[in-house]
Protein backbone atom coordinates (compact mmCIF):
# COMPACT_ATOMS: atom_id res chain seq x y z
CA UNK A 1 0.00 0.00 0.00
CA UNK A 2 0.96 3.65 -0.34
CA UNK A 3 4.40 3.95 1.47
CA UNK A 4 3.29 7.53 2.96
CA UNK A 5 4.27 8.63 6.83
CA UNK A 6 6.55 7.65 9.16
CA UNK A 7 5.17 8.41 12.82
CA UNK A 8 6.51 7.22 16.14
CA UNK A 9 3.92 5.51 18.48
CA UNK A 10 4.86 5.47 22.56
CA UNK A 11 2.89 2.81 24.32
CA UNK A 12 0.05 5.20 25.42
CA UNK A 13 -0.65 6.46 21.69
CA UNK A 14 -1.39 2.31 20.95
CA UNK A 15 -3.42 2.46 24.29
CA UNK A 16 -5.32 5.36 23.18
CA UNK A 17 -5.90 4.12 19.43
CA UNK A 18 -7.57 0.71 21.58
CA UNK A 19 -9.61 3.27 23.30
CA UNK A 20 -10.81 4.92 20.64
CA UNK A 21 -12.29 2.05 19.03
CA UNK A 22 -13.94 0.74 22.13
CA UNK A 23 -15.45 3.94 22.63
CA UNK A 24 -16.74 4.18 19.05
CA UNK A 25 -17.89 0.22 19.11
CA UNK A 26 -21.17 1.15 20.79
CA UNK A 27 -21.98 3.91 18.45
CA UNK A 28 -21.98 2.28 15.50
CA UNK A 29 -24.85 1.08 14.94
CA UNK A 30 -25.88 0.46 11.38
CA UNK A 31 -22.16 -1.08 10.56
CA UNK A 32 -18.71 0.03 11.29
CA UNK A 33 -18.61 1.63 8.23
CA UNK A 34 -21.04 4.13 9.78
CA UNK A 35 -18.85 5.02 11.96
CA UNK A 36 -15.94 5.93 8.94
CA UNK A 37 -16.43 9.51 9.00
CA UNK A 38 -15.23 9.52 12.47
CA UNK A 39 -12.24 7.17 12.28
CA UNK A 40 -10.98 9.97 9.39
CA UNK A 41 -11.20 12.50 11.60
CA UNK A 42 -9.11 11.16 14.35
CA UNK A 43 -6.72 8.96 12.68
CA UNK A 44 -6.14 11.45 9.76
CA UNK A 45 -7.32 14.39 10.92
CA UNK A 46 -6.62 14.75 14.50
CA UNK A 47 -3.41 12.17 14.71
CA UNK A 48 -2.38 12.13 11.41
CA UNK A 49 -1.20 8.43 11.94
CA UNK A 50 -2.21 7.67 8.30
CA UNK A 51 -2.53 9.79 5.40
CA UNK A 52 -5.97 10.05 3.22
CA UNK A 53 -4.71 7.66 0.32
CA UNK A 54 -3.87 5.02 3.01
CA UNK A 55 -7.69 5.82 4.56
CA UNK A 56 -9.26 5.50 1.30
CA UNK A 57 -7.62 2.71 0.13
CA UNK A 58 -7.97 0.66 2.73
CA UNK A 59 -12.18 1.38 2.95
CA UNK A 60 -11.88 0.07 -0.96
CA UNK A 61 -10.00 -2.69 -0.57
CA UNK A 62 -12.16 -4.07 2.44
CA UNK A 63 -15.42 -3.44 0.58
CA UNK A 64 -14.22 -5.29 -3.00
CA UNK A 65 -12.63 -8.69 -1.28
CA UNK A 66 -14.81 -10.93 0.33
CA UNK A 67 -15.53 -11.05 3.94
CA UNK A 68 -17.13 -8.51 6.28
CA UNK A 69 -16.85 -4.94 5.62
CA UNK A 70 -15.24 -4.05 9.23
CA UNK A 71 -12.30 -5.63 8.12
CA UNK A 72 -11.07 -2.24 6.70
CA UNK A 73 -11.01 -1.35 10.53
CA UNK A 74 -8.23 -3.96 10.73
CA UNK A 75 -6.60 -2.33 7.53
CA UNK A 76 -6.87 0.85 8.76
CA UNK A 77 -4.41 -0.41 12.34
CA UNK A 78 -2.58 -2.54 9.85
CA UNK A 79 -1.20 0.79 8.01
CA UNK A 80 -0.65 3.14 11.41
CA UNK A 81 1.53 0.26 12.79
CA UNK A 82 3.27 0.11 9.13
CA UNK A 83 3.92 3.82 9.42
CA UNK A 84 5.65 3.75 13.02
CA UNK A 85 7.32 0.76 12.54
CA UNK A 86 9.14 1.22 9.39
CA UNK A 87 10.42 -1.46 6.85
CA UNK A 88 11.22 -4.93 7.56
CA UNK A 89 10.16 -7.45 10.99
CA UNK A 90 9.59 -4.95 13.24
CA UNK A 91 6.89 -2.83 11.12
CA UNK A 92 5.15 -6.41 10.21
CA UNK A 93 5.61 -6.66 13.56
CA UNK A 94 3.84 -2.74 14.59
CA UNK A 95 1.40 -3.63 11.91
CA UNK A 96 -0.28 -6.82 13.23
CA UNK A 97 -0.25 -4.95 16.50
CA UNK A 98 -2.36 -2.22 15.19
CA UNK A 99 -4.25 -4.50 13.17
CA UNK A 100 -5.28 -6.33 16.22
CA UNK A 101 -5.89 -3.47 18.90
CA UNK A 102 -8.09 -2.02 15.94
CA UNK A 103 -10.51 -5.09 15.54
CA UNK A 104 -10.73 -5.67 18.73
CA UNK A 105 -11.21 -2.68 20.11
CA UNK A 106 -14.16 -2.62 17.83
CA UNK A 107 -15.67 -5.64 18.07
CA UNK A 108 -15.18 -6.35 21.55
CA UNK A 109 -17.79 -3.97 23.49
CA UNK A 110 -20.39 -4.30 20.43
CA UNK A 111 -20.04 -8.30 20.50
CA UNK A 112 -20.33 -8.66 24.68
CA UNK A 113 -23.71 -6.35 23.90
CA UNK A 114 -24.97 -8.87 21.23
CA UNK A 115 -24.27 -11.81 23.43
CA UNK A 116 -25.42 -10.80 26.48
CA UNK A 117 -28.87 -9.33 24.49
CA UNK A 118 -28.97 -12.55 22.59
CA UNK A 119 -29.10 -14.83 25.75
CA UNK A 120 -31.81 -12.70 27.48
CA UNK A 121 -34.17 -12.83 23.96
CA UNK A 122 -33.95 -16.32 24.16
CA UNK A 123 -34.86 -17.10 27.59
CA UNK A 124 -37.40 -14.65 26.94
CA UNK A 125 -38.70 -15.41 23.77
CA UNK A 126 -42.49 -16.21 24.70
CA UNK A 127 -42.84 -13.23 26.05
CA UNK A 128 -45.06 -10.78 24.27
CA UNK A 129 -42.84 -8.06 23.68
CA UNK A 130 -40.03 -10.54 23.00
CA UNK A 131 -41.96 -11.71 20.54
CA UNK A 132 -43.48 -7.90 18.97
CA UNK A 133 -40.11 -6.90 18.85
CA UNK A 134 -38.66 -9.54 16.95
CA UNK A 135 -42.03 -9.96 14.25
CA UNK A 136 -42.32 -6.15 14.39
CA UNK A 137 -39.17 -5.60 13.12
CA UNK A 138 -39.28 -8.20 10.17
CA UNK A 139 -40.79 -5.79 7.18
CA UNK A 140 -38.09 -3.38 8.87
CA UNK A 141 -35.48 -5.10 8.17
CA UNK A 142 -36.55 -6.19 4.88
CA UNK A 143 -36.63 -2.45 3.83
CA UNK A 144 -33.38 -1.81 5.52
CA UNK A 145 -32.12 -4.19 2.96
CA UNK A 146 -33.56 -3.03 -0.27
CA UNK A 147 -32.28 0.56 1.24
CA UNK A 148 -28.90 -1.32 1.63
CA UNK A 149 -29.07 -2.17 -2.43
CA UNK A 150 -29.96 1.25 -3.34
CA UNK A 151 -27.14 2.72 -1.59
CA UNK A 152 -24.94 0.02 -3.25
CA UNK A 153 -25.95 0.71 -6.45
CA UNK A 154 -25.84 3.93 -6.43
CA UNK A 155 -22.39 4.14 -4.98
CA UNK A 156 -20.90 2.09 -7.54
CA UNK A 157 -22.71 4.06 -10.24
CA UNK A 158 -21.50 7.48 -9.53
CA UNK A 159 -22.49 10.79 -10.66
CA UNK A 160 -23.12 9.76 -14.18
CA UNK A 161 -25.69 7.05 -13.94
CA UNK A 162 -25.00 4.22 -16.24
CA UNK A 163 -28.15 2.27 -16.73
CA UNK A 164 -26.52 -0.75 -17.66
CA UNK A 165 -24.71 -1.16 -14.81
CA UNK A 166 -28.46 -0.48 -12.89
CA UNK A 167 -29.88 -3.15 -15.63
CA UNK A 168 -27.03 -5.83 -14.06
CA UNK A 169 -27.75 -5.04 -10.97
CA UNK A 170 -31.86 -5.47 -11.51
CA UNK A 171 -30.96 -8.93 -13.55
CA UNK A 172 -29.09 -9.81 -10.49
CA UNK A 173 -32.12 -8.95 -7.94
CA UNK A 174 -34.46 -10.91 -10.22
CA UNK A 175 -32.33 -14.38 -10.59
CA UNK A 176 -31.46 -14.14 -6.62
CA UNK A 177 -35.53 -13.72 -6.39
CA UNK A 178 -37.02 -16.23 -8.74
CA UNK A 179 -34.12 -19.27 -9.06
CA UNK A 180 -31.31 -20.89 -6.94
CA UNK A 181 -28.16 -20.08 -9.21
CA UNK A 182 -24.96 -19.84 -6.89
CA UNK A 183 -24.25 -16.44 -6.23
CA UNK A 184 -20.62 -16.88 -6.96
CA UNK A 185 -21.60 -17.55 -10.85
CA UNK A 186 -23.05 -13.98 -10.74
CA UNK A 187 -20.65 -12.36 -9.36
CA UNK A 188 -18.18 -14.08 -11.64
CA UNK A 189 -20.49 -12.83 -14.58
CA UNK A 190 -20.33 -9.16 -13.29
CA UNK A 191 -16.65 -9.14 -12.52
CA UNK A 192 -15.95 -10.71 -16.66
CA UNK A 193 -18.51 -8.45 -18.04
CA UNK A 194 -16.82 -5.21 -16.09
CA UNK A 195 -13.34 -5.81 -17.25
CA UNK A 196 -14.16 -6.49 -20.68
CA UNK A 197 -15.92 -3.05 -20.44
CA UNK A 198 -19.25 -4.17 -21.22
CA UNK A 199 -20.92 -2.56 -18.30
CA UNK B 1 -48.13 -17.97 28.41
CA UNK B 2 -51.09 -19.46 25.91
CA UNK B 3 -50.96 -18.73 22.12
CA UNK B 4 -53.21 -16.40 20.54
CA UNK B 5 -55.61 -18.89 18.65
CA UNK B 6 -56.49 -16.79 15.61
CA UNK B 7 -53.37 -16.24 14.01
CA UNK B 8 -52.18 -18.30 11.31
CA UNK B 9 -49.77 -21.28 12.55
CA UNK B 10 -46.35 -19.62 12.70
CA UNK B 11 -43.99 -21.23 9.92
CA UNK B 12 -41.66 -22.35 12.45
CA UNK B 13 -42.88 -24.19 15.69
CA UNK B 14 -39.59 -24.33 18.11
CA UNK B 15 -40.41 -27.72 18.23
CA UNK B 16 -39.53 -28.81 15.08
CA UNK B 17 -36.20 -27.77 15.96
CA UNK B 18 -34.81 -31.27 16.46
CA UNK B 19 -35.86 -32.19 13.39
CA UNK B 20 -34.14 -29.87 11.77
CA UNK B 21 -30.29 -30.03 10.15
CA UNK B 22 -28.26 -28.23 12.43
CA UNK B 23 -24.22 -27.75 11.94
CA UNK B 24 -22.73 -30.76 13.68
CA UNK B 25 -19.59 -29.61 15.43
CA UNK B 26 -17.58 -26.95 15.85
CA UNK B 27 -15.65 -27.45 12.99
CA UNK B 28 -18.63 -27.98 11.20
CA UNK B 29 -19.52 -24.39 11.96
CA UNK B 30 -16.20 -22.90 11.66
CA UNK B 31 -16.03 -23.94 7.86
CA UNK B 32 -19.19 -22.82 7.26
CA UNK B 33 -19.08 -19.58 8.39
CA UNK B 34 -15.60 -19.25 6.62
CA UNK B 35 -17.02 -20.37 3.41
CA UNK B 36 -20.07 -17.85 3.71
CA UNK B 37 -17.72 -15.44 4.51
CA UNK B 38 -15.20 -15.49 1.56
CA UNK B 39 -18.19 -15.87 -0.73
CA UNK B 40 -19.39 -12.66 0.15
CA UNK B 41 -18.44 -10.00 -1.59
CA UNK B 42 -20.23 -6.40 -0.97
CA UNK B 43 -21.20 -7.57 1.99
CA UNK B 44 -21.99 -11.24 3.22
CA UNK B 45 -25.47 -11.14 4.33
CA UNK B 46 -26.76 -12.15 0.78
CA UNK B 47 -24.33 -15.09 1.24
CA UNK B 48 -25.89 -15.94 4.73
CA UNK B 49 -29.51 -16.31 3.96
CA UNK B 50 -29.00 -18.28 0.94
CA UNK B 51 -26.56 -20.92 2.85
CA UNK B 52 -27.67 -21.24 6.04
CA UNK B 53 -31.99 -20.71 5.60
CA UNK B 54 -32.04 -22.16 1.62
CA UNK B 55 -29.02 -24.69 1.66
CA UNK B 56 -28.71 -26.28 4.56
CA UNK B 57 -31.87 -25.34 6.69
CA UNK B 58 -30.19 -24.48 9.92
CA UNK B 59 -32.40 -21.24 9.89
CA UNK B 60 -36.14 -20.41 8.67
CA UNK B 61 -37.13 -17.47 6.85
CA UNK B 62 -38.77 -16.41 9.67
CA UNK B 63 -35.82 -17.10 12.45
CA UNK B 64 -33.31 -15.56 10.13
CA UNK B 65 -34.91 -12.13 9.97
CA UNK B 66 -35.60 -11.90 13.68
CA UNK B 67 -31.74 -13.08 14.32
CA UNK B 68 -30.97 -10.24 12.32
CA UNK B 69 -32.89 -7.71 13.28
CA UNK B 70 -31.52 -8.09 16.44
CA UNK B 71 -27.90 -7.83 15.16
CA UNK B 72 -28.98 -4.59 13.05
CA UNK B 73 -30.39 -2.77 16.51
CA UNK B 74 -27.52 -3.47 18.38
CA UNK B 75 -24.54 -1.68 17.90
CA UNK B 76 -21.38 -3.30 16.08
CA UNK B 77 -20.99 -4.49 12.61
CA UNK B 78 -24.01 -6.60 11.62
CA UNK B 79 -22.84 -9.77 9.93
CA UNK B 80 -20.36 -10.24 12.42
CA UNK B 81 -23.30 -9.91 15.41
CA UNK B 82 -25.22 -12.16 13.38
CA UNK B 83 -22.28 -15.53 13.63
CA UNK B 84 -22.25 -14.25 17.41
CA UNK B 85 -26.44 -15.04 17.19
CA UNK B 86 -26.35 -17.54 15.51
CA UNK B 87 -23.14 -19.05 16.63
CA UNK B 88 -24.81 -19.30 20.02
CA UNK B 89 -27.94 -20.57 18.91
CA UNK B 90 -26.15 -23.86 18.47
CA UNK B 91 -23.19 -24.28 20.62
CA UNK B 92 -23.52 -21.21 23.31
CA UNK B 93 -20.64 -18.79 23.73
CA UNK B 94 -18.08 -21.47 22.10
CA UNK B 95 -20.13 -21.23 19.21
CA UNK B 96 -20.53 -17.79 19.16
CA UNK B 97 -16.51 -17.42 19.40
CA UNK B 98 -16.20 -20.27 17.30
CA UNK B 99 -18.47 -18.37 14.63
CA UNK B 100 -16.87 -15.19 14.81
CA UNK B 101 -13.66 -16.88 14.13
CA UNK B 102 -14.37 -18.37 10.90
CA UNK B 103 -16.26 -15.31 9.55
CA UNK B 104 -13.02 -13.43 10.22
CA UNK B 105 -10.17 -15.14 9.87
CA UNK B 106 -9.16 -16.45 7.01
CA UNK B 107 -11.06 -12.74 4.99
CA UNK B 108 -8.22 -10.99 7.24
CA UNK B 109 -6.25 -12.86 5.64
CA UNK B 110 -7.05 -12.43 2.39
CA UNK B 111 -7.61 -8.83 2.62
CA UNK B 112 -4.54 -8.14 4.31
CA UNK B 113 -2.82 -9.93 0.94
CA UNK B 114 -4.87 -7.93 -1.34
CA UNK B 115 -3.66 -4.67 0.26
CA UNK B 116 0.28 -5.78 0.17
CA UNK B 117 -0.35 -6.30 -3.70
CA UNK B 118 -2.81 -3.29 -3.75
CA UNK B 119 -0.53 -1.39 -5.63
CA UNK B 120 0.13 -3.32 -8.71
CA UNK B 121 -4.10 -4.46 -8.81
CA UNK B 122 -5.15 -1.20 -8.78
CA UNK B 123 -3.29 0.13 -12.41
CA UNK B 124 -5.07 -1.91 -14.60
CA UNK B 125 -8.40 -1.28 -16.67
CA UNK B 126 -9.42 -3.94 -16.50
CA UNK B 127 -9.55 -4.59 -12.72
CA UNK B 128 -11.02 -1.35 -12.21
CA UNK B 129 -13.82 -2.60 -14.15
CA UNK B 130 -14.49 -5.92 -13.13
CA UNK B 131 -14.55 -4.27 -9.48
CA UNK B 132 -17.41 -2.08 -11.00
CA UNK B 133 -19.52 -4.94 -12.37
CA UNK B 134 -18.96 -7.16 -8.85
CA UNK B 135 -20.16 -4.28 -7.24
CA UNK B 136 -23.19 -3.94 -9.32
CA UNK B 137 -24.27 -7.15 -8.85
CA UNK B 138 -23.61 -7.23 -5.16
CA UNK B 139 -26.03 -4.23 -5.23
CA UNK B 140 -28.51 -6.89 -7.01
CA UNK B 141 -27.54 -9.74 -4.59
CA UNK B 142 -28.75 -7.65 -1.70
CA UNK B 143 -32.49 -6.93 -3.46
CA UNK B 144 -32.81 -10.06 -4.84
CA UNK B 145 -32.38 -11.59 -1.12
CA UNK B 146 -34.52 -9.03 0.34
CA UNK B 147 -37.40 -9.73 -2.23
CA UNK B 148 -36.92 -13.80 -1.02
CA UNK B 149 -37.29 -12.16 2.07
CA UNK B 150 -40.55 -10.91 1.57
CA UNK B 151 -42.43 -13.54 1.42
CA UNK B 152 -42.22 -14.03 5.04
CA UNK B 153 -44.45 -11.15 5.77
CA UNK B 154 -47.46 -13.16 3.90
CA UNK B 155 -48.19 -15.18 7.53
CA UNK B 156 -47.24 -12.23 9.39
CA UNK B 157 -49.03 -10.52 12.33
CA UNK B 158 -49.88 -7.31 10.41
CA UNK B 159 -50.78 -9.27 7.45
CA UNK B 160 -48.90 -8.47 3.84
CA UNK B 161 -50.63 -5.21 2.98
CA UNK B 162 -49.00 -3.25 6.13
CA UNK B 163 -45.91 -4.99 6.06
CA UNK B 164 -45.77 -3.87 2.80
CA UNK B 165 -46.35 -0.05 4.04
CA UNK B 166 -44.05 -0.65 6.57
CA UNK B 167 -41.11 -1.61 4.28
CA UNK B 168 -42.15 0.92 1.94
CA UNK B 169 -41.56 3.55 4.95
CA UNK B 170 -38.30 2.19 5.73
CA UNK B 171 -36.70 2.09 2.24
CA UNK B 172 -38.13 5.60 2.05
CA UNK B 173 -36.84 7.16 4.86
CA UNK B 174 -33.41 5.11 4.64
CA UNK B 175 -32.76 5.30 1.41
CA UNK B 176 -34.03 8.25 -0.11
CA UNK B 177 -34.72 10.80 2.79
CA UNK B 178 -31.22 10.03 3.73
CA UNK B 179 -32.23 9.64 7.10
CA UNK B 180 -29.76 8.41 9.71
CA UNK B 181 -30.70 4.71 11.03
CA UNK B 182 -30.48 6.56 14.74
CA UNK B 183 -33.81 7.73 13.76
CA UNK B 184 -35.62 5.49 11.18
CA UNK B 185 -34.99 2.82 13.93
CA UNK B 186 -37.39 4.09 16.56
CA UNK B 187 -39.78 5.83 14.52
CA UNK B 188 -40.58 3.14 12.12
CA UNK B 189 -39.24 0.25 14.06
CA UNK B 190 -40.68 1.41 16.86
CA UNK B 191 -44.51 1.85 15.35
CA UNK B 192 -43.56 -1.53 13.84
CA UNK B 193 -43.22 -3.09 17.16
CA UNK B 194 -46.13 -1.22 18.66
CA UNK B 195 -48.72 -2.12 16.37
CA UNK B 196 -47.34 -6.09 16.09
CA UNK B 197 -47.72 -6.09 19.85
CA UNK B 198 -51.41 -4.61 20.26
CA UNK B 199 -51.98 -7.30 17.50
CA UNK B 200 -49.99 -10.46 19.94
CA UNK B 201 -52.53 -9.27 22.91
CA UNK B 202 -53.10 -13.01 24.48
Amino acid sequence: MTPAATIVMQPLDWLNLFLYYLSISLLAVGGAIAAAPDMHRFLVERQGWITDLQFNASVAIAQAAPGPNVLFVGLLGWNVGLNAGGPGAAGWAAATLGMVLCLVGIMLPSTVLTWLATRWGHRNKHRRSVRAFKQGMAPVVIGLLLATAWLLGSAHHGAGTDPRLWLLSGACALVVWRTRLHLLWLLGAGALLGALGVV
Amino acid sequence: MPEPLPLPAPAAPPRAAESRPQPKHLTDLFWSFTLLALQGFGGVLAVVQRELVERKGWLTNEEFLEDWAVAQILPGPNVVNLAVVIGDRYFGLRGALVALAGMLLFPLLLVLALAVVYARFAEHAAVGGALRGMGAVAAGLVAGVALRMAGALRTHPLGPWVGAALVAATFGTMALLRWPLAWVLPLVGGAACALTWRKLAP
